[in-house]
């Protein structure tokens, strides 16, 4: 029960004391108690947990950690270039190419 | 799917193998606290991708797999009284306990309902006043959220006929009992993400200094973990140990304070026995006083309760990170996710229920590490 993937919030209504709203989950849709994310609106993406909306997801937060993730490997190679010297470097890879190459 | 397929990209996951390769010069031990972090870590094959000597040693953060055989039997007491329909997540309905459980009682006649959520019970009891509705309250602080407020709605109604039988348990002081077992052998945690998203990670931070040990608050798709993962070792290798949060898309650091809010206000911290485990110091929610009569264990006498493991089962061991399955006699002998001796066979958050499914030590094995990453996982959250 600690598994949950972000769904879509397409419906919001008050059920007596409590927000709730409806979640689409790439399709199958459930119910969810919006009381922990009062500012949640139509659109957000939420994680819900036994039937309670407990996080928003963060587009800015999400986008930050895909960039870096799609980084690393610049970053990994980019170490190990400078490891290996200035030989190693593909040819047009920067200031260092191999001298005596066409400009 | 938004926010799940990115993070299943095969490409990037690839990697971010290459990445933990590079960086890690020594062999390390990481705990990943959360089942459902084992379920991924297992059925995508990433712990037999990590470097040689790199070693994830799976953490008790199974809710099923550590509510102790003395609340299921109680459960089951409860559940088998001819006035009371018992209501309960669906994974708690195969736990075996002393001698049945409670898809067997239901088989025999008692009222046993499967619910979503908490508020599912609640109206049940509303619409039931002349019969006791108890909800079997079990979880984390994933679920105690949930399960706070419908204690807190059932007295918002006036209900006279809805309990709760708790068992809740909490992730930082099981962190720290591993951490002072003698036999630890965990040099850094992933913490769970949704536990954090709740709770944040202040509690954490202590831990981490005190014990000198980094902790990663970590997602659950393949590149969050391969991700939390990296993080983990980097902290390592450059002698650093701190609480960092790789899942920032869902967790912020002081957690949702409104959900702390209604937590706190129907539940006391204290004692809480872990099945296989033993009892850990404040390390669980019991209801507040004002709460009491919403109690189905004050509700209801249950007698003496005399508790017996299957003699076969360690998982116990399982839970402390000390044994995997393929070291059980009976792991897919005589145990298996149709007929389950013990609870981590039966949750898919359960250790031994991970391996199962990906076939780990069986005969034909079924999981190929990485290349399923491109496929959708296809779970659904319940
Ligand atoms: S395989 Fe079955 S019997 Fe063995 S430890 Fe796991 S749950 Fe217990």
């Amino acid at each position: 029960m600690c598994l949950g993937i972000p769904g879509k919030v397409v419906e919001i209504r008050d059920d007596g004391a409590l927000r709730m709203a409806r979640v689409d989950f790439g399709g199958v849709r459930k119910e969810a108690c919006l009381a922990y994310l009062p500012e949640v609106v139509i659109g957000d993406y939420v994680i819900v947990h036994v039937g309670f909306a407990i996080s928003q997801l963060d587009e800015e937060e999400a986008l930050k950690t895909l960039d870096l993730l799609r980084m690393i490997d610049e970053e990994g190679m980019a170490m190990e270039l400078g490891a290996m010297g200035e030989e190693a470097a593909p040819a047009g890879a920067g200031p260092s190419s191999a001298p005596g190459a066409p400009a | 799917m938004k926010y799940v397929d990115e993070y299943r990209d095969a490409e990037i996951a690839h990697k971010l193998v290459d990445e933990i390769h590079r960086i890690t010069t020594r062999p390390w031990a990481l705990m990943e606290v959360c089942g459902g972090q084992t379920h991924t870590l297992v059925k995508q094959g990433i712990d037999e991708a990590l470097p040689r000597g790199v070693r994830m040693i799976h953490g008790p953060g199974c809710p099923v797999c550590v509510t102790p055989l003395e609340q299921i039997d109680k459960a089951l007491a409860i559940a088998a009284r001819p006035d009371v329909i018992f209501t309960s997540y669906g994974d708690m309905l195969r736990v075996p306990g002393s001698t049945t459980d409670l898809l067997a009682l239901k088989a025999r006649g008692a009222d046993v309902r499967i619910v979503y959520s908490p508020l599912d019970a609640v109206r049940i009891a509303a619409a039931n006043p002349d019969r006791q509705v108890v909800f079997f309250a079990i979880g984390f602080e994933t679920t105690a959220p949930a399960n706070a407020m419908a204690v807190r709605q059932a007295a918002r109604l006036g209900l006279e006929n809805f309990s709760v039988l708790v068992s809740h348990v909490l992730v930082p002081p099981a962190m720290t009992a591993i951490l002072e077992s003698p036999t630890c052998q965990v040099q850094a945690f992933l913490a769970a993400g949704h536990v954090c998203a709740v709770m944040g990670w202040t509690e954490y931070e202590p831990i981490a200094e005190k014990y000198h040990v980094p902790i990663v608050v970590t997602g659950f798709e393949p590149l969050d973990l391969l991700e939390g993962i990296l993080m983990a070792i980097r902290q390592l290798e450059e002698g650093r140990a701190v609480v960092e949060n790789q899942y920032a898309r869902a967790v912020k650091r002081e957690g949702n304070l409104e959900a702390q809010e209604t937590v706190f206000r129907v539940f006391d911290v204290g004692e809480r026995t872990w099945r296989g485990i033993g009892t850990i110091p404040a390390s669980g929610y019991h209801l507040r006083p004002e709460f009491e009569k919403f109690d189905a264990e004050k509700r209801f006498e249950v007698g003496d309760i005399h508790t017996k493991e299957h003699p076969a089962c360690i998982a116990g061991q399982i839970l402390q990170g000390t044994k995997t399955p393929l070291d059980c006699t009976a792991y897919g002998v005589l145990c298996n996710p149709q007929k389950p001796l013990g609870a981590p066979m039966v949750s898919a958050e359960g250790v031994c229920s991970a391996y199962h499914a990906a076939g780990r030590g069986l005969a034909a094995p079924t999981a190929f590490p990485l290349y399923e990453l491109s496929r959708p996982l296809g779970e659904v959250p319940r």
